[in-house]
C-alpha cells in the first residue's frame, strides 16, 4: 500500500510553461500516468514528450517513452475525457489559486499544487472553497508527492527513493530529498514522501499526512519534517502522542533563526515569540518522536524510533 | 513589505478610517511648519513627535546620541506658552532626533537610524485598546484579534492574561459580519457612545486587510477619545509581498534605506538572502535546507554568516551573483556551498560557482556538497575547473569540514 497516489492515478497537468513541461517529461519517465494536460489557448492540440526511460520508477518498461497529451480549455472536459483522478498545478502565482479552486470544481480528488509565490489572500480563498468538496489540496509551494515506483508527481528527482516501509512528510522540498536519500542509504525506503509546502496558508498538514500513514498497512514509520513558524508541528506532537501507534521521528530546521526574518518560506518566522524551533522539538520530544539534532541524522533517528 | 507608521495612516485615512491629524517631516523647518497648523486646526495645544522607524517599541525606546530623548515625544509646552513654546520644543527635540540613532526593544543593540518624523495632533484619550488584523495559520484564515490592553506589548497580554485577547474569524466570502464587531464591542466593553463608531472602524479595517493584502494590520493603541471618537493612534502595516504586483502603490511606498543593502541586492538578483554575524558563509538550494544548514554549522561549533537560498529555478548567473554577495561579507572566513538538486541541477551550481571565482576570485576556503540531480556531472566541472574546492560527502561533513578550514 501507499497514500494518496498510485500506479492507478490518471494526473493531469494545470500549466504547460517552461516548468510544467520539464516535469510532466520527467514524471512520464518515472511512469507516472500523464493522461492529458489543460491551458487555456492551446486547447484541442496536443504535446509529444519523447525521451528515455528513467527506470529507477515504475519498473519493467521499454527504454524509451513517446507520449502523446491532449491539451483541454478547461479541467472539467479534461477530467470527462481522460478519468483523471489528480492534478498538479504549474500555473504562475497570479492564476494559481484559481486553477487549484477549478480543479476543485471538476471533482478531481486531488490536486497537487507546486507553484511558489501564491497570494496569501488568494489562498485563503481557494482553502475556503475547498471545504465541503471532496478534493484534497497538497501545497502549495511543495516539491509534490510521491510512491516510489509507482507513480511521482511533482518536482522531486525520482532516481533517490526507494521502495520501502517509511513515509516521509514534510513542509520542506529539499529537506524531503534529504530524508528520502538517507532512508533509501539504509535501505528503509519510503512508502510515500508527501511535501506539504513552505506556505503559511496550505491544503494539507502534518495530522491528515499522518493520519494516512497510521491507516496504511505498510507504513512501519515515518520521518516528519518541520521549521519554524506557525504551530502546526506542535499540533502534529499531540496527535502522535494520543492516536499513532507507528514510531515517528522528526527534524525541525530553524533553531538558528533570528526573528522576526522570514527565512525563505512565507511561512517560516518566528514572530512574537512563536513559532520557535525550541518549542517545536520540545513537543515533538514530549509525543516521543524521535528528533534528529541535524538533517544528516533523520535516517539514524528513525532507524533508532523503529528500535 | 512593511510601512512607516505615517503611510499606514495615510493610507488609513484615504479609507476614512480616523486617524489623527499628522504632518511627516524629514527636517527641522518641515517640523516647525506643521506646529501652527496642527494646535490651530485640532484646538489641541499639545503635539506629539513621532521618529519614524521599521521597529516597535518607540515610545520607551532612546537614542544612542541621546540617552535622555525617547523616540516618541508627548510635547506639552503649548498648553501654556502657546504655539511658540511648542515650536521651540519640537526644535529642540527634532534636532536630537533627527540622523540620531534610535535603540528599541526591536532593533537590537545597533538601532536605527532616524529619517523621518512624524508630527501629529495631541488626542485626549478616554481608553486604549488593542485592535489587529492577521493571518491565522491554523484556521488559514484573518482574524481581528482585539484586547482592552492597549497600549501594552501584545505578546505579553497573551502570556500573562490570554482572556483578555477577543478573536474573531474573518470567513473570506463575507468578509467581518455586523454582529461579529458588535460582539468584539461588547467585549471590549465599549459604550453605547462609541460602539457604532467602533464596529465601524473594526469591519473598514477588515476590509482593508482584504482589499489591500495585508500580512498585518496592528493599532496599539486604538483609542477611545474623551469625545467618544474612534481613533488609531498608532498603526503598524506590513504587506505580503506575493501580492505585491497588484499593488503598485504600496509597492512604492518601500523604504530601502530600512533594509540590508546586501538583502536588497539580493532580491533584485531573485535569491533569499538574510544576513547574520557569524563567519561561515553558507550558499544553499531550498529554504528548509538553508536553514538546515546554518543549524548545523551552529551545531558542531561554528556561526553561520547569513541564510541564503537560491531556490529551485536559479541559472549560473544568479548563483553567481549570491556567491559576490557572500564574500562581500567581510566577515566570512570560510564558504559552504550545499545542493541537493531536485528542479536545481548540480552542473548549473556548480558553473556558477566557478564562473563567480573567475569573477572576483576567491580568498577563503570553499566546501562544497553537491548531492542529487545531474550531481556527477557538477562535480565533474568543478573537478575540471581546477579550483580549491575541498568536497563534503554530507551536510554534517561539510560542516565539520568548513569549520575546520576556518579555524
Amino acid at each position: 500500500m501507499s497514500i494518496l497516489v498510485d500506479k492507478n492515478t490518471r494526473v493531469l497537468v494545470q500549466g504547460l510553461g517552461k516548468t510544467g513541461q520539464f516535469h510532466t517529461e520527467k514524471a512520464i519517465a518515472y511512469g507516472t500516468q500523464m493522461v492529458g494536460a489543460v491551458h487555456p489557448t492551446r486547447a484541442d492540440t496536443t504535446m509529444r514528450f519523447e525521451g528515455e526511460t528513467d527506470h529507477s520508477g515504475v519498473p519493467d518498461r521499454d527504454d524509451t517513452f513517446s507520449v502523446e497529451l491532449p491539451i483541454y480549455a478547461t479541467m472539467s472536459e479534461a477530467v470527462a475525457e481522460t478519468g483523471a483522478n489528480a492534478s498538479v498545478v504549474y500555473v504562475p502565482p497570479p492564476f494559481a489559486a484559481d486553477a487549484i479552486m477549478e480543479a476543485a470544481a471538476s471533482g478531481i480528488e486531488l490536486v497537487v499544487a507546486i507553484t511558489e509565490g501564491i497570494p496569501v489572500a488568494d489562498m485563503v480563498k481557494a482553502k475556503r472553497y475547498l471545504e465541503g468538496r471532496g478534493t484534497r489540496l497538497i501545497g502549495p509551494n511543495c516539491p509534490g508527492v510521491i510512491t516510489p515506483h509507482e507513480c511521482k508527481i511533482g518536482i522531486m528527482p525520482g532516481y533517490i527513493h526507494q521502495r520501502g516501509r517509511i513515509g516521509v512528510v514534510s513542509r520542506s522540498g529539499t529537506l524531503t530529498y534529504e530524508a528520502v536519500h538517507q532512508l533509501t542509504l539504509r535501505g528503509l525506503g519510503q512508502t510515500s514522501a508527501i511535501g506539504i509546502g513552505g506556505d503559511p496558508v496550505n491544503g494539507t498538514n502534518f495530522v491528515d499526512v499522518l493520519r494516512l500513514f497510521e491507516a496504511d498497512s505498510e507504513t512501519e514509520g515515518v520521518v516528519m519534517i518541520g521549521e519554524i513558524g506557525g504551530t502546526a508541528e506542535e499540533e502534529a506532537a499531540e496527535f502522535v502522542a494520543q492516536e499513532m501507534t507507528i514510531p515517528v521521528a522528526g527534524f525541525i530546521a530553524g533553531t538558528t533563526a533570528p526573528p522576526g526574518k522570514r527565512m525563505g518560506h512565507a511561512g517560516a518566522i518566528v514572530s512574537g515569540g512563536k513559532g520557535t524551533a525550541e518549542a517545536k522539538i520540545e513537543a515533538m520530544t514530549a509525543a516521543g518522536i524521535v528528533v534528529a539534532e541535524t538533517p544528516s541524522e533523520m535516517g539514524e533517528a528513525m532507524e533508532r524510533a523503529l528500535g | 513589505m512593511k510601512i512607516h507608521e505615517y503611510q499606514a495612516k495615510q493610507l488609513m485615512g484615504a479609507r476614512g478610517i480616523p486617524v489623527p491629524m499628522g504632518y511627516v517631516a524629514t527636517t527641522i523647518e518641515d517640523a516647525l511648519v506643521a506646529v501652527k497648523p496642527l494646535i490651530e486646526s485640532s484646538g489641541n495645544p499639545v503635539v506629539v513627535l513621532k521618529s519614524q522607524i521599521h521597529a516597535g517599541g518607540r515610545g520607551k525606546g532612546t537614542f544612542k546620541e541621546h540617552p535622555d530623548v525617547n523616540g516618541v515625544n508627548v510635547i506639552t509646552a503649548g498648553i501654556g506658552g502657546g504655539v511658540a513654546a511648542a515650536e521651540e520644543a519640537v526644535r529642540v527635540l527634532a534636532s536630537k532626533m533627527l540622523g540620531s540613532t534610535l535603540v528599541t526593544i526591536q532593533t537590537g543593540e545597533e538601532g536605527k537610524v532616524v529619517n523621518r518624523l512624524y508630527l501629529e495632533q495631541g488626542i485626549d484619550i478616554e481608553r486604549e485598546l488593542y485592535l489587529a488584523v492577521l493571518l491565522d495559520r491554523a484556521v488559514g484564515r484573518n482574524i481581528v484579534m482585539a484586547s482592552t490592553e492597549g497600549g501594552v506589548e501584545i505578546e505579553k497580554v497573551a502570556e500573562e492574561t490570554p482572556e483578555k485577547i477577543l478573536r474573531a474569524e474573518i470567513d473570506p466570502a463575507f468578509g467581518l459580519l455586523p454582529f461579529q464587531a458588535n460582539q468584539l464591542s461588547t467585549g471590549l466593553g465599549i459604550g453605547p457612545d462609541a460602539s457604532k463608531s467602533f464596529a465601524q472602524f473594526v469591519r473598514s479595517l477588515s476590509d482593508m486587510a482584504t482589499d489591500m493584502d495585508t500580512d498585518l494590520i496592528e493599532i496599539n493603541p486604538l483609542v477611545v477619545t474623551k469625545q467618544g471618537e474612534v481613533m488609531a493612534l498608532d498603526g503598524k502595516m506590513a504587506f505580503d509581498d506575493n501580492s505585491l504586483f497588484r499593488h503598485p502603490d504600496v509597492a512604492e511606498m518601500r523604504d530601502v534605506s530600512e533594509e540590508d543593502p546586501s538583502e536588497l541586492a539580493a532580491k533584485e538578483a531573485g535569491l533569499n538572502y538574510i544576513k547574520l554575524d557569524g563567519t561561515v558563509g553558507c550558499l544553499v538550494n531550498g529554504a528548509g535546507l538553508a536553514m538546515a544548514t546554518m543549524d548545523t554549522i551552529k551545531h558542531v561549533g561554528g556561526e553561520p554568516a547569513n541564510f541564503l537560498d537560491v531556490g529551485g529555478g536559479a541559472d549560473a548567473d544568479q548563483v553567481s551573483t549570491a556567491f559576490e554577495i557572500i564574500t562581500g561579507d567581510e566577515n566570512v572566513k570560510g564558504i559552504f556551498v550545499n545542493i541537493f538538486g531536485g528542479i536545481m541541477r548540480c552542473d548549473v551550481i556548480a558553473t556558477g560557482i566557478v564562473e563567480a571565482v573567475k569573477r572576483v576570485g576567491l580568498e577563503v576556503p570553499l566546501v562544497v556538497r553537491l548531492e542529487g540531480t545531474n550531481v556527477e556531472l557538477g562535480k565533474r566541472i568543478i573537478e575540471e575547473s581546477g579550483l580549491d574546492v575541498v568536497n563534503a560527502e554530507s551536510l554534517r561533513d561539510g560542516a565539520v569540514k568548513i569549520l575546520e578550514l576556518t579555524r
